[in-house]
């Protein structure tokens, strides 16, 4: 099959006077799983109906393969989608389900059996061609709609949120199901979602939405360690944020003074941006916990702290700090034996220097 | 313990009154339809029923109005159903309204008042006549019943399918467009089948009702069908004559069948399939000539919904109107009469049916207690023998007193109970107590245990705190079924037409009725009518008060989650009341 690539230029959409969309650009490229990601409200799943062709764009051009599908109307698209509620026909079997773009396209009795056959032995429901949707657990339900979508061998798949109606346990395995699935049929495959998790572990690369603004695209890890700005740094992952005001820079050393928390010195970033007023970040896991008194390390910048909370997370324990003004989320490695910090403990943070990105404010 | 014996004090009242006013007469019917001269079981009845060309022919013609008034009805319906969902324009809110106009009127009334404008010589035909040279035989023998039927129950299947075409997932519907659907394939293969087991409801109902029909065939002049043969054979032949009894069984079975269908189509198909993540079908904005074809069909759908209100109107201030497309002079004389003669007439009606509306809802809530909030064993059947009488024909249930009572006098007196007012009041009664009794049920089930469990925890006994509690929040559904069942007895006139003793007896629909019989009675009797419409239409919109204000009191906490699962609107001729309105 042929791997397609889609180009979203300048799109622009608005209800009366609320922009849910403002000048959105994304390229996706051949063959890939591509992840829409955002709070909701965020026009995520608005993008992925233009898309498809059941919201109208004001301005701009939707591209698949270079061809502007715009002016097409849904049913000519040939762009296949998975609705977050299934949308499974509960007047027809699953076969019928499954069968239902095929009949759409006239297709003859006997490659419609063999296709129809084929996609249901695919998500391992052969068995099940007989039921009816509501005889079936979510799961399943899930692998019909998908089912009832590759059938028709679109030349783009679209998941509109696909595992949220899943218990966790089953959206990860389904999760892992629909990532294998996507690699053997190599189609090129838009995913929304609200759960950063979901996102990170599945997509090759992602775009970060935000009151109808791309914020950011790129891969998971591109986006985890490099956010361009503190939504996505917040959004992608959970991110300590301290301002700042400038003391002095110069090359090699940044001096901050820290509202209640006092001056931090760093060794200054390549990127640090210019300004008076700069963002201090960095994620749970690049602070240390240590008693107040005991003797720190020179390679960190420490600071003092009170244990506020506590969440016993199994692999790490995950502290809630109050620095200064400031809750830092703290996450410290378990071992066996290893004994918690107590409820109002006093205790010394250590940053590492070189984990910490820096925002403009 | 003191509450255990009250449950079962109550409900064995109850049961003896469902026993011995329905079970009971209706159980006499069936009996007599299958038993001999000398108390035998036979089918031989029924041979001799098919054996008769004319019960076949009776039998048939009842088939085919029911059938036909169904299609029509569905003809008018499913358009003006699908315009309401899919399209976003101002004519919803008229075909709402027009969607409850025909039903506050009794069948039989609208008849005489269509005969004049849509008869042989009636307004439109005349007109034809003049400017065309020919005219249409719309109101001849059966076909003016199945149009008469099909203008006044159209609006069950509206409403039904309404409801259904709105639960529908929007998902749904893009799903299929996803996958190449479009068009008249889209609505077939996706959105007519979703919405299906609303239709069904709706249509199942418009069956069972004009099969049932006594009034419109009778005053239509049209007696060969099998209601109006029961009542040809009960006054005429008499009591003693089995063919009345079989037509009523026939009758029953074909009620019966018919809802079990609609039963069967509802069942495990509950389609209203909005989901976490979807909304209901898109609206589409329609073009302007899109715009004008709908509102020109629905302004003459309205204006056929109308006509008979018009004609009634019309009729009941004419002073003279034959052969004239309108009235040639009009005067207030017919509503001089009618205060003159028949203002007994009216006062019994408010009699009969206050009585019976009051005695429903006093059994409603009495049932709905029991059922929802004792553990009272087979408390269940309560419900299924108060609702078994939606299947039971006025006429029937009217015969079945007549058999059952025979001979009994009111102890004491030298009194015939059959030929009291009693027995009418009872008819209406028992006929309505199922609409009384959903109203009851869902107002119960809005109210929460826990209020019960507060105020017994404050120290109030069960008695009190229904009293205290329980009846003040269902106030309004009480209100509503009481509304209700008064209003469908007020234009009642199956059981009646065989219940009335003598005319000083007799309740508004049977004045109507009897004026209707005769040309120079067609004035007092539309204006009888008019008072009639006023009465029913006056109570349709009390109870939608009812109902809104009820609905805004509840809607304070989030009930969505366990309102109760609303049956279809039953059948008869309720208008806007609960059900219809907490559907919406």
């Amino acid at each position: 099959m042929k791997k397609v690539s889609v180009q979203c230029r300048n799109l622009r959409l608005s209800y009366g006077k609320v922009e849910v969309l403002r000048d959105v650009n994304l390229d996706i490229e051949p063959g890939e799983f591509f992840a829409l990601l955002g709070p909701s409200g965020s026009g995520k799943s608005t993008l992925l109906r233009v898309i498809a062709g059941f919201n109208r764009h004001q301005h701009g051009h939707v591209r698949v393969d270079g061809v502007d599908i715009s002016p097409l109307p849904p049913w000519q698209r040939n762009i296949g989608m998975v609705f977050q509620s299934y949308a499974l026909w509960p007047h027809m079997t699953v076969w019928d389900n499954v069968a239902f773009g095929l009949v759409e396209r006239r297709v003859d009795k006997a490659t419609l059996k063999r296709k129809v056959g084929a996609a249901l032995e695919l998500v391992g429901l052969g068995s099940y061609a007989q039921r009816r949707p509501n005889q079936l657990s979510g799961g399943q339900q899930q692998r019909v709609a998908l089912a009832r979508t590759i059938v028709i061998e679109p030349q783009l798949l679209l998941l509109d949120e696909p595992l949220s109606n899943l218990d966790k346990t089953l959206r990860v395995q389904m999760r892992q199901e629909l990532l294998a699935m996507q690699r053997r049929l190599g189609l090129t495959t838009i995913f929304v979602t609200h759960d950063q998790e979901e996102a990170m572990t599945t997509a090759d690369r992602m775009a970060v939405l935000d009151k109808g603004v791309v914020q950011q695209v790129g891969s998971p890890v591109t986006l985890y360690d490099y956010p361009v700005n503190t939504f996505v740094a917040g959004f992608v992952g959970t991110m300590n944020l301290l301002p700042g005001r400038v003391r002095t820079r110069n090359s090699q050393m940044l001096t901050l003074d820290v509202d209640g928390v006092g001056e931090l010195r760093f060794p200054a970033p390549a990127d640090a941006p210019a300004g008076e007023r700069l963002m201090v970040s960095f994620r749970p896991h690049s602070l240390r916990v240590d008693v107040a008194d005991a003797a720190h390390d020179a390679r960190f910048v420490w600071m003092p702290g009170t244990i506020e909370a506590c969440e016993f997370l199994g692999e790490s324990t995950r502290y809630r700090v109050r620095v200064g003004s400031h809750d830092m989320s703290v996450d410290h490695p378990h071992q066996m034996g290893l004994s918690r910090f107590p409820v109002g403990s006093a205790v010394s943070l250590g940053l590492e220097p070189s984990q910490v990105r820096l925002f403009g404010v | 313990m003191k509450n255990r014996a009250g449950v079962w004090l109550a409900g064995g009242l109850v049961l003896a009154f469902l026993l011995l006013f329905f079970v009971l007469p209706v159980g006499k019917v069936f009996i007599t339809a299958f038993q001999d001269g000398d108390g035998t079981f036979t089918l031989g009845h029924f041979e001799a029923f098919f054996s008769q060309g004319l019960m076949r022919e009776a039998f048939f013609n009842s088939l085919y109005v029911a059938v036909m008034s169904s299609v029509f009805a569905a003809l008018i319906a499913v358009p003006l159903a699908y315009f309401t969902v899919r399209f976003d324009f101002r004519g919803a809110l008229l075909i709402q309204t027009l969607g409850v106009l025909p039903l506050i009127m009794p069948p039989f009334v609208g008849a005489v008042a269509l005969q004049l404008i849509f008869g042989r010589s009636g307004s439109i035909n005349l007109l034809l006549q003049q400017h065309f040279g020919f005219t249409l035989p719309i109101m001849e023998g059966l076909n003016g019943v199945i149009f008469v039927e099909a203008i006044h129950y159209f609006p069950f299947i509206l409403m039904n399918l309404t409801v259904a075409l709105r639960n529908i997932d929007g998902a749904m519907e893009e799903a299929a467009m996803n996958l190449g659907c479009r068009g008249w394939r889209l609505f077939w293969r996706v959105i007519f089948p979703l919405a299906a087991p609303g239709f069904v409801a709706g249509a199942s109902l418009v069956f069972v009702k004009v099969f049932d029909d006594l009034g419109t065939p009778l005053v239509m002049g049209q007696t060969n069908l099998l209601a109006p043969q029961a009542y040809l054979r009960i006054t005429q032949v008499g009591l003693e004559d089995p063919l009345g009894y079989v037509i009523s069984v026939i009758m029953i079975a074909f009620s019966v069948a018919a809802m079990a269908l609609s039963a069967r189509a509802l069942k495990g198909r509950d389609y209203s399939t909005i989901q976490k993540g979807g909304g209901s079908l898109q609206r589409r904005r329609l073009t302007p000539m899109g715009s004008v074809a709908a509102y020109a069909w629905i302004g003459f759908i309205l204006l056929l919904t109308l006509s008979p209100h018009i004609g009634v109107l019309l009729l009941s201030f004419a002073k003279v109107w034959s052969f004239a497309p309108l009235p040639d002079a009009y005067t207030l004389e017919h509503y001089r009469t009618v205060f003159a003669d028949s203002s007994g007439m009216i006062r019994n009606t408010l009699l009969y049916c206050g009585l019976a509306a009051t005695l429903d809802v006093v059994l409603g809530v009495t049932i709905a207690y029991l059922i929802l909030r004792t553990k009272l064993p087979a408390r269940q059947w309560l419900d299924w023998i108060a609702t078994a009488s939606l299947a039971v024909p006025g006429i029937v249930l009217a015969i079945g007193y007549l058999r059952l009572f025979k001979g009994v006098m009111i102890p004491g007196t030298e009194i015939l109970i059959t030929s009291t007012w009693v027995m009418i009041m009872l008819a209406y009664a028992v006929r309505r107590l199922p609409y009384a009794l959903r109203s009851c049920m869902a107002a119960l089930q809005q109210v929460h245990e826990s209020l019960e469990e507060a105020a017994e925890s404050l120290g109030a006994t069960k008695l009190r705190t229904i009293q205290r509690v329980v009846v003040p929040l269902m106030a309004g559904g009480i209100l509503a079924g009481f509304v209700i069942s008064f209003i469908t007895a007020a234009v009642e006139l199956s059981a009646t037409i065989l219940l009335v003793s003598a005319d000083s007896k007799a309740p508004m629909s049977y004045g109507i009725y009897l004026y209707m019989q005769s040309i120079a009675g067609r004035g007092p009797g539309a204006a009888l009518g008019v008072l009639a419409i006023a009465v029913v239409a006056l109570g349709t919109w009390l109870s939608h008060v009812v109902v809104e204000r009820t609905n805004n009191r509840f809607a304070a906490r989030p009930v969505d989650d366990h309102l109760p699962t609303l049956p279809p609107p039953l059948p008869g001729d309720a208008p806007a009341g609960p059900t219809a309105a907490a559907q919406r």
